[in-house]
C-alpha cells in the first residue's frame, strides 16, 4: 500500500475515533459526580479521552504521511488545510483539556472537529502539484502556526458553546434561545452538505454544462448536484437530468448556489425531522446532559483560549504572512479579501480582549462573542476561499 | 504654572502633534502620485539620447541650454504622432533660428521603422531612439503624444498630450524662445 | 478638583478608588461593593479627574476604552465593506472610465453604486486613513492616561493593606491556623511562596508576596509596538522612502529600471518549466490544464559607470546575474527585483523562402528579425528582396497604407519589393499573416511563410521599501507585549496576623485565577492556613442575573 494510501487510511481512523469519543463523552457527562477542575472525570471520561489521543495520533500519523508523500506541509489546498484545522482543534483540545480537566468540552469539541473534517472530506484530495508561489518553506510556518491560533480561538467558542447550553433557559422564549438554536440549526446545515455531496455523488450525478462566463468566453462546467440554478447562458449537454430552474447572471456561481441550496434543504429537511421526533428543540435535548459544569471554570477556559490563541494567531496569520507576502510578491499588505478578513478576526478577538478586561464583559456575553469570533474564523475559511476570488483564494 | 494647567497644556501638545500626523498622511497620500510624477516648473531632467542618422551625435540637454527644447515623444503606431509632425517641421523651420530646438524621441521601436516613418513624412527634425525607454521613463510619459516644452533655463514649462494642431505649436515654440537680445 | 485625604492621612489625587498608602476604599462605590476594582490597583484614571477645557473634552473621549472599541469595530467593519466586490487595485482596467463601466457591467446597479460611493477603493480613502488615525490616537491617549497611574501606584504600593481593602478582595480568608505554631506562620508563608518564586516583603505583622509585576505592561508595550507599526506605514508616504515599479523585459532586451536611476535589467533567458502529471480534480474545477511547475528570469543587473544619465546605455558595468523566482526576488541597494507574470511566444524572428508560385522553387531564404529589420536582404547579385515597410501590429489599411496598432509584433506584415532573374524591376507584395496582397497585379515569385521563432516576456516589480526595518521593529515590539500580556500574569498576596494569630488573607491577580489558586491551595496546606474563598462564585450560576461590572468609561 502506498504512503498516500496509508495516509487516507489514518484519516478514516481518526474520523472513527472522534465519532467514538463524543459518545463516550456524553456518558462521561451523564455521570453523577460533579465536573470540574479538581475532580477527576471518571471512567467514561478517561476512556473517552483515550480514545481522543488515539484518534488524534491516527490524524498526525495522516498528516506525516502525507507530508512526506507530497515533500512539504499539506496545507496547501481546502481539503488539506480544513483537515489540518480539524487537527489542530483537536490538540488545543487535549492541551486545554490537561490544564482544566473539563471533560465536558470534549462533548462539544469533538463533534466541531468531525463536522470540519466532513466537510473537508468533501472536497477534492488529491495530490496537487505545487505552484512556485507556494514553494517556500514559509508555506509550512505561515499556514500551520494560522492553523494553530486559529483552533486555539476554537476551543473559546467550545467553551463558550457550552456555557451557553447550560446557561439559557430552554424553557423561557428568550432572544439567546432563539439564537443558540439557529447556532445548533447552522451545524445541521453543515451535517446536510456532507449528507447531500455524498448522496448525490453514491448515485453518481453528473450534469454537464457550457455557459458563457464573465468575460464572455464559452466555458465547461459539470454539475455534480441537480441543477437548481443555472450558469449564464447555459446549454445543457447531459440528457434525462434536471433542468435549471432559474438562470443566474456570470458573477454568480450557480453551481456554487446550487450545491449551497441543496445543503440548505438537506439540512433542513433533517432539522425538522429531528425536532417532529423529539419534540422538543435540540437546545432541550442538550441542555440537560450539562448541567453539572461549572460555568465560572468555562468562563475562564474561554477567555484563556483566546489569551493563549490570540498571539498565536498574531503570529501566524498576520506577522509571518506578511513576512512571506513581501517575499514573494514584494508587498507585505494588499489588502486582498484573504488578508483584510485575517485583519477582521485580529480586530475582533482584540475587542473581545478589551471588553472583557475593561468593560467587564464576563459570562453569557463573552460566550456569544467567541461564538461570533469562531463565525468569522469560518466565514475566512468556507466564504473568502470559495465564493470571493483574490490572490489567496483556492477557488478559481 | 500650576500642574493643571502644565498638564492641559501638555495634552493639548500631543493631540495637536497627532492630528498633524495624521493630516500629514492623508494628505500626502492624496497628492502621492502628483509628486512623483513630473510637474510643471521641476527642472527637466537630463538625458543622453544617440541621434538616428549620425551615430556619432549625442543629442544631451545640457547642450541645449539657453535654448527652448521641444521634446515630443512618439511612435510609429500613434495616429495623433503622425498628423502633427508635418506641423512640427514647419515651425521648427521658423523657430529654429529663433533658439529653439525639437528633438522628437521614438519609444523603443526599430531603426527601419523609424527611419522609414520619418522619410515616408518628409520631415525634418532631429530624432532620436530611447532604447532602454529610459527617459520616457524619466519624463513619466504615459499616453502619447507627449510634448514636454523646457525653457532657456532648463525647467519644465508646459506638458502636452495629445495631438497639436499647427497654431498651438506655433504658440509653444513662442512660448520657449529665448529672450532675444 | 481637590484631592481626597484618606483617614490614615495619605493624600491622594481626585478620583482615586483606593487609598495610595492602606487601601482603604474611598469613593462611596467602592465601600458599597463586594468586590473592588483592582484594574488599575484603584487609582485615578486621569481623565476622570478633570472636565474642564475643550482639551480635555477630546482628551477623555480618545482615552475612553468604550471609545476604543467603538473604533476598533467601526475599522472592521469599514475593512470588511472593501471585500465586497473586488477593489480597483484588482481589476485589470486602468483609466476611471473604463473602472465605472467594469462595475456596472460586471455587478449591476450595486456594482454602480459601490464605484460612485468610491467604495471600490477605499483602503485609500481619507476617510479610512482618518479612520485608523483616530484608532492610534485612541491607543496613545488612553494608553497615557492608564499606564503612568498604573506604574505609580505598583512602584509605591505598600507592603501593609487596611482590613476594608483586604476584605472587599475577590479572593479572601480569614481565620485561625489549623495547627502548628502561630508564631511561624509567616514564615511558612515566606518560605513556601518563595519556592513558588514570589517575591515576599515584610512589615511588621504583614507580608506582601508579589510575583509577574512585569506582565501588567505587557498591554502598554504591545500598544507602542503598534504605534510603531503605524508610524512606519505612514513612513512610505516620505519621497524616497516608496518605490513601487512594474517592468515588462523581453528576452534579449535591456530596459531601464524604472524608479532606479542609472540601473538597467537584461532579460538573458525566461524559463518555464511544467509539472507533468495527469489533472487532478482541483485542477479541472478551476479549469486549469497544466500547473507551473517553476517560472524564472536569468536577468543581468547593470549600472551606469559614472553619472547616470536617462537615456544613456553606453559604458554600462555588469553588477549582478541573477535568476528572479517567486519567493527569491533579486536584491540590491535596498531595491528588490520580484518575477510577478510572463508572456510567452512573441515573434521574434520570420523566416520566409522567396518562392516561384508556379513551379514552387525557392531562390532563397530571407530571415526578417523583427528587432532589427534589415533595408534589404541580398540572396546573391541578381536576386535580392528589398524591405519596404514593416507593421507589427497590421490593423488595416488607411487611404492605401498599411497602419500598424501598436508596436508590438501580434500581427506583423511586410512590404517587399522582390528583385529576381525574372523580374528585374522588382515585384511588390504586401504580405500578413494569412494574407498576400500584390498591388501590381499577379506577382510570378511570392515571399512564403516558413516558420517563426519566438521569444517570452517577463514582468518583474521593481520594490525599494525603507519602512521595512521600522514595521519590523513596531511588529517585533507587538509581539513581546502581547505575549506578556497574555502568557505571564501579576499574582499578590496579602497576609496578615491580627493581634490573637489569627490569619487575614487576601489574593489578586489579573487573569488566570484558576493558576492563583493553585498557588494559594499550596501555600494554604503548606502554612496551615484557613480555608480561602471566592466571593465572585455566587454570582455567575443564574443566567439572567449578569450585572455588567463596573468599566471605567467617562462617557
Amino acid at each position: 500500500m502506498s504512503l498516500i494510501d496509508i495516509s487516507g487510511n489514518l484519516l478514516f481512523a481518526a474520523f472513527i475515533a472522534y465519532l467514538v469519543g463524543t459518545l463516550l463523552f456524553g456518558g462521561a457527562i451523564k455521570s453523577s459526580k460533579p465536573d470540574g477542575a479538581v475532580t477527576r472525570a471518571d471512567k467514561w471520561g478517561k476512556l473517552a479521552l483515550i480514545v481522543t489521543i488515539i484518534g488524534f495520533l491516527a490524524h498526525i500519523g495522516y498528516f506525516i504521511t502525507r507530508w512526506i508523500y507530497k515533500g512539504h506541509a499539506p496545507v496547501s489546498n481546502m481539503f488539506e488545510f480544513t483537515t489540518a484545522f480539524g487537527m489542530f482543534i483537536i490538540a488545543a483540545f487535549i492541551l486545554i483539556y490537561y490544564m482544566y480537566r473539563l471533560t465536558a468540552l470534549g462533548l462539544v469539541a469533538l463533534p466541531v472537529a468531525i463536522l470540519i473534517i466532513g466537510y473537508a472530506a468533501m472536497f477534492p484530495n488529491d495530490v496537487d502539484p505545487l505552484v512556485p508561489s507556494l514553494q517556500s518553506y514559509w508555506l509550512t510556518i505561515h499556514v500551520i502556526t494560522a492553523a494553530m491560533g486559529q483552533s486555539i480561538l476554537a476551543i473559546s467558542a467550545v467553551a463558550g458553546l457550552l456555557y451557553l447550553l447550560k446557561s439559557i433557559n430552554p424553557k423561557k422564549k428568550s432572544k439567546s434561545r432563539f439564537w443558540m438554536e439557529a447556532v445548533l440549526y447552522f451545524g445541521v446545515l453543515v451535517v446536510g452538505f456532507i449528507l447531500a455531496t455524498l448522496i448525490f455523488k453514491g448515485f453518481g450525478y453528473e450534469a454537464d454544462f457550457t455557459f458563457i462566463d464573465t468575460k464572455d468566453a464559452e466555458a465547461k462546467i459539470t454539475y455534480n448536484m441537480p441543477a437548481v440554478f443555472g450558469m449564464n447562458d447555459y446549454t445543457l449537454l447531459t440528457d434525462d437530468v434536471m433542468e435549471p430552474l432559474v438562470e443566474m447572471p456570470a458573477v454568480i456561481n450557480a453551481k456554487k448556489l446550487t450545491t449551497v441550496f441543496w445543503a440548505f434543504i438537506f439540512g433542513t429537511v433533517i432539522y425538522l425531522l429531528v425536532r417532529l421526533v423529539a419534540r422538543r428543540r435540540i437546545l432541550d435535548m442538550l441542555h440537560p446532559l450539562v448541567q453539572k459544569v461549572n460555568l465560572n471554570l468555562l468562563d475562564e477556559v474561554g477567555y484563556r483560549s483566546v489569551l493563549i490563541g490570540f498571539p498565536v494567531f498574531t503570529l501566524g496569520a498576520l506577522v509571518f504572512a506578511m513576512i512571506w507576502a513581501q517575499e514573494a510578491w514584494g508587498r507585505y499588505w494588499g489588502w486582498d479579501p484573504k488578508e483584510v478578513w485575517a485583519l477582521i478576526t485580529w480586530l475582533f478577538y482584540a475587542a473581545y480582549l478589551h471588553l472583557r478586561l475593561s468593560k467587564g464583559w464576563e459570562g453569557k456575553k463573552s460566550a456569544w462573542l467567541a461564538v461570533i469570533g469562531f463565525a468569522i474564523i469560518l466565514f475566512n475559511l468556507i466564504v473568502v476561499n470559495l465564493v470571493i476570488a483574490g490572490l489567496h483564494s483556492y477557488a478559481a | 504654572m500650576d500642574k493643571k494647567k502644565k498638564r492641559s497644556i501638555t495634552r493639548g501638545v500631543i493631540l495637536v502633534v497627532l492630528l498633524a500626523a495624521i493630516v500629514y498622511t492623508v494628505y500626502t497620500s492624496a497628492t502621492n502620485d502628483k509628486v512623483k510624477v513630473l510637474q510643471v516648473g521641476d527642472k527637466a531632467p537630463e538625458f543622453e539620447l544617440v541621434d538616428l542618422y549620425e551615430s556619432g551625435l549625442k543629442h544631451r540637454l545640457s547642450d541645449y541650454e539657453g535654448k527652448g527644447i521641444f521634446l515630443n515623444f512618439w511612435g510609429t503606431w500613434c495616429e495623433p504622432c503622425k498628423k502633427e509632425m508635418p506641423a512640427m517641421s514647419n515651425q521648427y523651420a521658423i523657430y529654429k533660428d529663433q533658439g529653439v530646438e525639437v528633438l522628437a524621441i521614438n519609444i523603443a521601436q526599430t531603426d527601419f521603422e523609424v527611419k522609414k516613418f520619418i522619410e515616408s513624412l518628409g520631415v525634418h527634425f532631429p530624432v532620436a531612439i530611447d532604447g532602454t525607454k529610459g527617459v520616457m521613463t524619466a519624463y513619466n510619459v504615459d499616453l502619447l503624444p507627449a510634448t514636454i516644452l523646457i525653457n532657456p533655463e532648463g525647467e519644465v514649462e508646459k506638458i502636452i498630450t495629445g495631438e497639436m494642431n499647427e497654431t498651438q505649436i506655433a504658440s509653444y515654440m513662442e512660448s520657449i524662445k529665448p529672450e532675444q537680445e | 478638583m481637590d484631592k481626597i485625604i484618606c483617614v490614615c492621612g495619605h493624600e491622594n489625587p481626585a478620583g482615586t478608588k483606593l487609598c495610595g498608602k492602606c487601601g482603604r476604599p474611598l469613593t462611596e462605590e467602592a465601600k458599597q461593593s463586594k468586590i473592588v476594582d483592582m484594574k488599575y490597583d484603584g487609582a485615578a484614571i486621569r481623565s476622570k479627574t478633570r472636565n474642564k477645557s475643550i482639551v480635555d473634552k477630546i482628551w477623555n473621549f480618545f482615552s475612553s476604552v468604550k471609545v476604543g472599541i467603538a473604533l476598533i469595530i467601526i475599522n472592521l467593519i469599514a475593512a470588511s465593506i472593501g471585500t465586497i466586490f473586488p477593489q480597483e487595485f484588482y481589476i485589470s482596467v486602468s483609466t476611471e472610465e473604463e473602472k465605472a463601466i467594469y462595475y456596472e457591467k460586471t455587478y449591476g446597479s450595486l456594482g454602480k453604486l459601490y464605484y460612485e460611493l468610491g467604495l471600490s477603493d477605499i483602503y485609500s480613502s481619507w476617510w479610512f486613513q482618518v479612520l485608523v488615525g483616530m484608532l492610534a490616537i485612541s491607543i496613545i491617549v488612553a494608553s497615557i492616561d492608564r499606564g503612568i497611574p498604573l506604574h505609580r501606584s505598583l512602584k509605591n504600593q505598600r507592603v501593609k493593606r487596611h482590613e476594608s481593602f483586604m476584605k472587599r478582595q475577590r479572593v479572601i480568608s480569614e481565620g485561625p491556623i489549623t495547627e502548628g505554631d502561630s508564631a511561624k506562620t509567616l514564615s511558612l508563608v515566606e518560605e513556601k511562596l518563595k519556592k513558588l518564586k514570589y517575591k515576599v516583603r515584610r512589615e511588621g505583622n504583614a507580608l506582601l508576596a508579589e510575583r509577574g509585576r512585569f506582565a501588567r505592561y505587557g498591554p502598554y508595550i504591545n500598544h507602542v509596538g503598534l504605534i510603531i507599526f503605524l508610524t512606519a506605514v505612514m513612513l512610505r508616504l516620505v519621497p524616497g522612502f516608496y518605490v513601487d515599479e512594474s517592468m515588462w523585459v523581453r528576452e534579449g532586451e535591456m530596459r531601464a529600471v524604472p524608479g532606479m536611476e542609472g540601473y538597467f535589467i537584461e532579460n538573458e533567458e525566461f524559463i518555464l518549466e511544467l509539472h507533468d502529471n495527469e489533472a487532478t480534480e482541483n485542477q479541472e474545477l478551476q479549469g486549469v490544464n497544466v500547473v507551473a511547475k517553476n517560472y524564472q528570469t536569468n536577468v543581468k543587473l547593470y549600472k551606469q559607470a559614472e553619472d547616470a544619465i536617462p537615456g544613456k546605455a553606453d559604458n554600462l558595468e555588469l553588477v549582478k546575474e541573477y535568476s528572479i523566482k517567486v519567493n527569491h526576488p533579486l536584491q540590491h541597494e535596498g531595491y528588490s527585483f520580484y518575477q510577478m507574470d510572463f508572456r510567452l511566444n512573441e515573434i521574434k524572428t520570420m523566416n520566409f523562402e522567396l518562392t516561384n508560385k508556379a513551379t514552387g522553387e525557392s531562390l532563397g531564404a530571407v530571415s526578417v528579425d523583427l528587432t532589427n529589420p534589415q533595408d534589404e536582404y541580398v540572396i546573391d547579385d541578381q536576386t535580392k528582396v528589398e524591405l519596404l515597410g514593416y507593421y507589427p501590429d497590421f490593423s488595416g489599411f488607411e487611404n492605401g497604407e498599411p497602419q500598424t496598432a501598436t508596436p508590438t509584433p501580434n500581427n506583423p506584415a511586410f512590404i517587399f519589393k522582390m528583385t529576381t532573374p525574372e523580374n528585374p524591376e522588382g515585384e511588390v507584395s504586401f504580405v500578413a499573416i494569412q494574407q498576400t496582397i500584390e498591388p501590381n497585379g499577379d506577382n510570378e515569385y511570392k515571399m512564403a511563410f516558413n516558420s517563426v521563432e519566438t521569444r517570452n516576456m517577463s514582468g518583474l516589480t521593481v520594490h525599494k521599501d525603507s519602512s521595512i526595518p521600522w514595521l519590523a521593529l513596531g511588529g517585533a515590539i507587538f509581539m513581546i507585549g502581547v505575549a506578556i500580556g497574555s502568557y505571564w500574569n501579576h499574582r499578590r498576596l496579602w497576609v496578615e496576623q491580627l493581634e490573637d494569630g489569627t490569619i487575614r488573607l487576601a489574593a489578586h491577580t489579573n487573569k488566570n485565577w484558576f493558576g492563583m489558586k493553585k498557588d494559594l491551595d499550596a501555600v494554604t496546606e503548606y502554612a496551615h492556613l484557613p480555608k480561602y474563598i471566592d466571593q465572585s462564585d455566587d454570582e455567575k450560576d443564574d443566567e439572567d442575573e449578569e450585572k455588567e461590572k463596573e468599566g471605567d468609561s467617562t462617557l
